[in-house]
């Protein structure tokens, strides 16, 4: 195993860089290294002016995703010993703009998420005697994937919709508004509709499938949209057909 | 909360990378998606000559000759040799993806992947095969 392994840091100083430039840092291969601590090596040992975000370091909190030799990854779940003998090229997540060298602004897609009101929607209180609302395990099984989304946003990376149409309300979003519409304590698909069947909703995707290769949890947000789809398809269809019934 | 949602989309130093009109080109995976959108163009061309086909038999079987003679032009059968390998391309790849879009249960259970593009795929060779059946009857 290589001692060492060179690091492709792009890095983007808004003060004095007009267009972001890659620095090449050496850092130690070890064994149970990820990309994360080769950051951190960095910070640490070498330049203290590198910008990062990170949080949990074990696949969690969704922090450190960053495109890693043009993949979305989330880099404290990478391995060093997986992208030998290098070089690493370490870039910001794609599709969003660069703050400062990893660091990007996630404002865009906080306002989207907020749209799709991901919480339970109920206007009628607690309706059970202990003032919960009860769950089969085969009512959890229907959205349970869509709840493990951590927001580490590598789906809107891989999408290459997100990049032509930025409006686009994106995978996560989708998935996690998916997650509430399958939910059975759930009142609020009605409130949703706009949002997820009007402009920039599920409609935009043409399910190139990439934010479920990239997914780090299994989420499936490409799932999720083409499953609102034909949903809201059979919906309408139904609306023609019976349109005096529910 | 509301003053860090609605912070300005746009800030004058952020850097703002724009996506290349050569994008499929990135990966094999986004060049394989735009390929499968392109044949879609194979599927409406397949559509066409089928409904002219029919709409010439329905004239009588002069008409259906002549159309049979266009359709036996060399250029016509070597375009038809592409149309029918990206038909067959956009087909597999499509009922490939059709377990994402479709959450089939039976007894409280989803139904496994593989048994729905097996169910697409042996519906897709049973009508297939049925049409060409019709085809040579003619």
């Amino acid at each position: 195993m290589a001692a060492t392994v060179t690091v492709e840091v792009a890095r983007y100083r808004p003060e004095r860089d007009a267009e972001p430039v890659f620095q090449q840092y050496e850092v130690p291969v070890r064994h149970e290294w990820v990309v994360l601590d080769a950051l951190t090596h960095v910070k640490d040992e070498i330049d203290g002016s590198v910008a990062f975000r990170w949080s949990c370091r074990m696949g969690v909190c969704g922090s450190c995703g960053m495109m890693v030799n043009g993949q979305p990854t989330l880099t404290c779940a990478s391995y060093l010993t997986d992208h030998l003998p290098g070089p690493i090229r370490i870039e910001p997540l794609r599709h969003f703009p660069v703050i400062r060298d990893l660091v990007v602004d996630l404002a865009s897609f906080l306002r989207k998420l907020r749209r799709v009101k991901p919480w339970i929607v109920r206007d009628d209180g607690p309706v059970e005697p202990e003032g919960e609302y009860r769950q089969t395990p085969e009512e959890l099984e229907r959205y349970h994937q869509f709840s493990q989304c951590i927001n580490c946003l590598l789906c809107y990376s891989a999408c290459p919709i997100v990049g032509l149409e930025p409006d686009f309300t994106g995978p996560a979003a989708i998935a996690l508004a998916q997650r509430y519409n399958l939910d059975s304590r759930d009142r609020g698909a009605r409130e949703r509709l706009e949002a997820l069947s009007g402009d920039h909703g599920i409609w935009d995707c043409t399910f190139v499938g990439e934010c479920t290769e990239v997914c780090p949890k299994n989420v499936d947000p490409a799932g999720a949209i083409q499953q609102y789809k034909l949903a809201s398809a059979l919906d309408t269809l139904r609306s023609f057909v019976l349109p005096w019934g529910k | 909360m509301a003053g860090t949602l609605d912070a300005p989309r746009y800030h004058g130093r952020w850097h703002r990378p724009r996506t290349s009109v050569f994008w499929w080109l990135e990966s094999w995976r986004y060049t394989r998606f735009v390929l499968r959108e392109l044949t879609s163009v194979c599927v409406a061309w397949t559509a066409l000559v089928l409904m002219a086909y029919v709409g010439a038999a329905g004239l009588g079987a002069e008409a259906l000759a002549t159309f049979l003679s266009w359709m036996g032009a060399p250029w016509l059968v070597a375009w038809h040799v592409v149309v029918l390998a990206g038909l067959v391309y956009h087909s597999v790849s499509w009922f490939s993806l059709a377990p994402s879009a479709m959450v089939v249960r039976v007894g409280g259970r989803r139904v496994p992947a593989s048994l729905i593009v097996g169910g697409n795929v042996a519906a897709w060779v049973v009508v297939s095969a049925a049409l060409l059946w019709l085809a040579g009857r003619a």
